[in-house]
């Protein structure tokens, strides 16, 4: 049996959207930049996968920015931001729980001169919003938060922090990284005080490589890479048609019946949490209610360091992933579980369950079945 | 310029009396092998005694004589230009404007070593090397003539055609693959086995090699990189047959078995046994391992007698009186340390204790063994269930 359970990392194309991007890579391949009929063709790819997204975020079409995915899109808000703003002020806030897309920007623009303030979060991964009162000042120009975190999945107060932003000066700009966040919930960046959106396609079952950034027509931004002057010169590059499609379509899908496959994916967590929590020394990570993602779960297991599991597991065809998959190439202890204070015997023994509308039940007891049967072996074997 | 072939030079294989001709085989076909990756295409042949790379148009020169300084047995790569015979007019122009495109910086002594293999050429040596010389200073006033030690030699061959060359560029020496058995590398993840392999390859002994993983305390990461690892040193020791043994249950069962501070010189016991199994099965005349003195508690001197003991084969360790630091120098010129350096975990660090012992006994080892009675089955099972991998 296979069981794919690291739908963070990235998820399983829908065949639709698989066919629909091997149809406009191979038969409209137009150029959406070029006179004829070919370009034009290329262009209503690109208009109906606008269309798509704005109705889903209830924005206009021309707020939406197409990019190769969730870290540029991260890129392109903070630091397109915060050199258009600069001379509103140079202080930038975001949480310390951040993809490294967010953080590792920030510190690049650190060095460029600008201050930012990492807030701190609780025990359960949700940021600190008396911190964020504190933080902001006459120099605030930006303000970065995560809506899902993808370590442990805690959904932060995003709209509760848009609102003390926006209320301390409604000039402040705010930002969501919502790849984990979008295709899991209706995210309405208007009625929440949010200015700008990032998100990934590969998340949501489209292509990799494609992502957008939702961009609140009235703020001020730069380009970051520079060239044939495409969306508006906001974002040069010959738009990738056919994965801009997929994304359009991939959007589409998960929106479908959004409720039912949440209510599922929540029904499964909680199978899955209540089995897991018989094995003894076992901990889960963050908040297993509403204020947690439907989809992710960041289970502790004291005394088998994480990869081991993770191969133990894979070995029986079960995929997971330890820490975010996106860092676990230098296996540094995950910072988000310091963050939120996770005890030291779980640092590095800790799995992340991720599930996808396809999750079933079969295959979460198959999983909870093999990990009754991993856990103690392998816990008879550890160095010392 | 625009070198038309590479004579080939090659060292130890000359003084071979009468196995000459299989050592010059064998660098033949070693050649033959790192060029077939190579844009262009080559023709390989041995003319009076020698080896000659004659090249068709268009290939790529820096990625044909990258791929010759990978043949063990070539010390020096000439890169020739091939003239037809058009009178000896034509040839002193020809020298001339060589010299001139070769050393356009001319402040320098040379000397023309000519030799006529066409006996029917109109002149002799003596006389060629002259009358080029002095077409050479004619031409170019600021290069000067030095017979006894020139800064350039240019060599001008007399056949059907005219080579001239005046550079060599050093080949890594060594002899060619194949002309001195194999032998069975323990190759791990880490630095110096990738190294001691390419050692003992350069003798002219073909490779191949045996990594031990331990799912799913290691990952498929890990073995990809030792594949990565066998596939860099194969571009100098030709295909490597790869043995991927399972080696979890024999390490567990030991762990659990034995005292923990005997470990990791049980396990490489048992190692050497398995790797040595292969490599009598295949003929091998001996085993390599990257051991290197006192560099970690299961390369003490005692320790190494006591993981030799259960060999029969010679194991040879190239890398025995080397620092770290030189053993790093020659992975990175042979571009295995990147690889060798990413981070998985290998079997060999799994378990290993605090403080494992440095001055095992062998008598005391075999004791602990004792308790190992299952062990020969589960031996057995490992090499049955191992994997081959044919690394090109």
């Amino acid at each position: 049996m296979e069981v794919y359970l690291d739908n963070s990392a990235t998820t399983a194309c829908y065949p639709e959207v698989g066919e629909l991007v091997y149809k406009v890579m191979c038969r409209d391949y137009g150029n959406p930049s070029s006179m004829h009929k070919k370009g034009v063709e290329a262009e209503h790819y690109i208009r109906g996968a606008k269309e798509r997204l704005s109705k889903i975020l209830k924005v206009k079409e021309k707020e939406i920015v197409f990019t190769s995915g969730g870290t540029e899109s991260d890129n392109l808000a903070l630091r397109g931001c915060a050199r258009a703003n600069r001379r509103s002020g140079n202080h930038l806030i975001t949480t310390g729980i951040e993809h490294p897309a967010i953080l590792n920007t920030m510190r690049h623009l650190e060095e460029e001169g600008f201050r930012v303030t990492y807030l701190p979060v609780d025990a359960a991964g949700r940021v600190k919003l008396e911190a964020l009162k504190e933080a902001l000042c006459d120099e605030t120009i930006l303000v970065s938060v995560m809506y899902v975190n993808n370590e442990v999945g805690s959904v932060q107060p995003v709209a509760e922090a848009a609102k003390i932003v926006k209320g301390y000066n409604p000039q402040i700009l705010f930002h969501t990284d919502a790849v984990q966040g979008f295709g899991k919930y209706n995210i309405y960046p208007k009625r929440l005080g949010i200015d700008m959106l990032s998100a990934s396609g590969h998340k949501i079952h489209g292509p990799k490589g494609t992502g957008f950034l939702y961009l609140d027509e009235k703020v001020k931004i730069l380009p970051i890479v520079f060239g044939g002057e495409q969306q508006k010169n906001i974002r040069s590059g010959t738009e990738n048609v056919p994965g801009i499609a997929g994304l359009g379509l991939a959007a589409e899908m998960i929106y479908r019946d959004l409720d039912v496959k949440v209510a599922l994916m929540r029904d499964l967590k909680a199978h899955f949490l209540e089995g897991v929590s018989k094995i003894e020394h076992t901990t889960v990570h963050g908040l297993t209610d509403e204020n947690s993602a439907p989809h992710i779960i960041s289970v502790g297991i004291a005394g088998i360091r994480s990869e081991v599991l993770l191969h133990a597991l894979e070995e029986k065809g079960i995929y997971v992933s330890s820490g975010s998959a996106c860092a676990s190439n230098h296996p540094a202890v995950s910072g988000v579980l310091k963050g939120i204070g996770a005890s030291k015997e779980y640092l590095d023994a800790t799995l992340r369950f991720s599930m996808s509308e396809f999750t079933t039940k079969e295959e979460i007891d198959y999983t909870l079945e093999t990990l009754y049967d991993c856990v103690p072996k392998l816990r008879k074997y550890t160095r010392h | 310029m625009e070198f038309h072939s590479f004579l080939i030079k090659y060292g130890e294989i000359g003084i071979k009396g009468k196995n000459r001709f299989m050592f010059e085989d064998a660098l033949v076909r070693q050649i033959r092998f790192v060029l077939k990756d190579v844009e262009g295409k080559f023709l390989v042949h041995k003319t009076y005694g020698r080896v000659y790379v004659d090249c068709e148009d268009g290939y790529d020169y820096e990625e044909t004589v990258e791929a010759l300084k990978r043949v063990f047995g070539i010390v020096g790569i000439c890169p020739v230009v091939r003239l037809d015979d058009k009178g000896f007019e034509e040839l002193k122009k020809e020298v001339v404007s060589y010299m001139g495109e070769m050393y356009p910086n001319k402040d320098l002594t040379f000397k023309v070593e000519a030799r006529r293999s066409k006996k029917t050429y109109p002149m002799t040596s003596m006389e060629i090397n002259a009358a080029l010389g002095e077409a050479i200073l004619g031409s170019h006033a600021e290069m000067k003539v030095d017979v006894h030690k020139p800064d350039v030699r240019l060599n001008v061959e007399v056949r059907e055609e005219i080579y001239l060359y005046s550079e060599i560029i050093p080949g890594p020496g060594g002899m060619p693959i194949g002309t001195n058995g194999s032998a069975m590398l323990l190759l791990s993840g880490g630095i110096d086995s990738p190294v001691a392999g390419y050692m003992i390859a350069k003798r002219g002994v073909a490779l191949e090699a045996t990594y031990f993983h331990a799912p799913p305390y290691t990952s498929e990461r890990a073995k990809e990189k030792v594949v990565d690892l066998a596939r860099q040193v194969a571009k100098y020791a030709g295909p490597i047959k790869l043995h991927v043994v399972n080696f979890t249950d024999i390490q567990l069962y030991i762990y659990e078995k034995c005292p923990h501070a005997e470990l990791t010189i049980i396990m490489r016991r048992y190692m050497m046994k398995i790797a040595e199994h292969f490599a009598t099965a295949d003929g091998c005349l001996g085993m390599i391992t990257g051991e290197s003195i006192g560099q970690v508690a299961s390369q003490t001197m005692q320790s190494l007698a006591v993981t030799n003991a259960v060999c029969t084969l010679p194991v040879y360790r190239p890398l025995i009186g080397f620092d770290k630091r030189d053993i790093v120098d020659i992975a990175e010129k042979i571009e295995t340390y990147e690889t060798s350096i990413l981070p998985f975990e290998d079997c060999c660090t799994i378990f290993v204790a605090k403080h494992p012992v440095t001055r095992p006994e062998l008598a005391r080892i075999e004791e602990s063994e004792k308790n190992l009675e299952k062990i020969e089955e589960l031996v057995k099972t490992a090499i049955e269930t191992t994997e081959v991998i044919d690394v090109k």
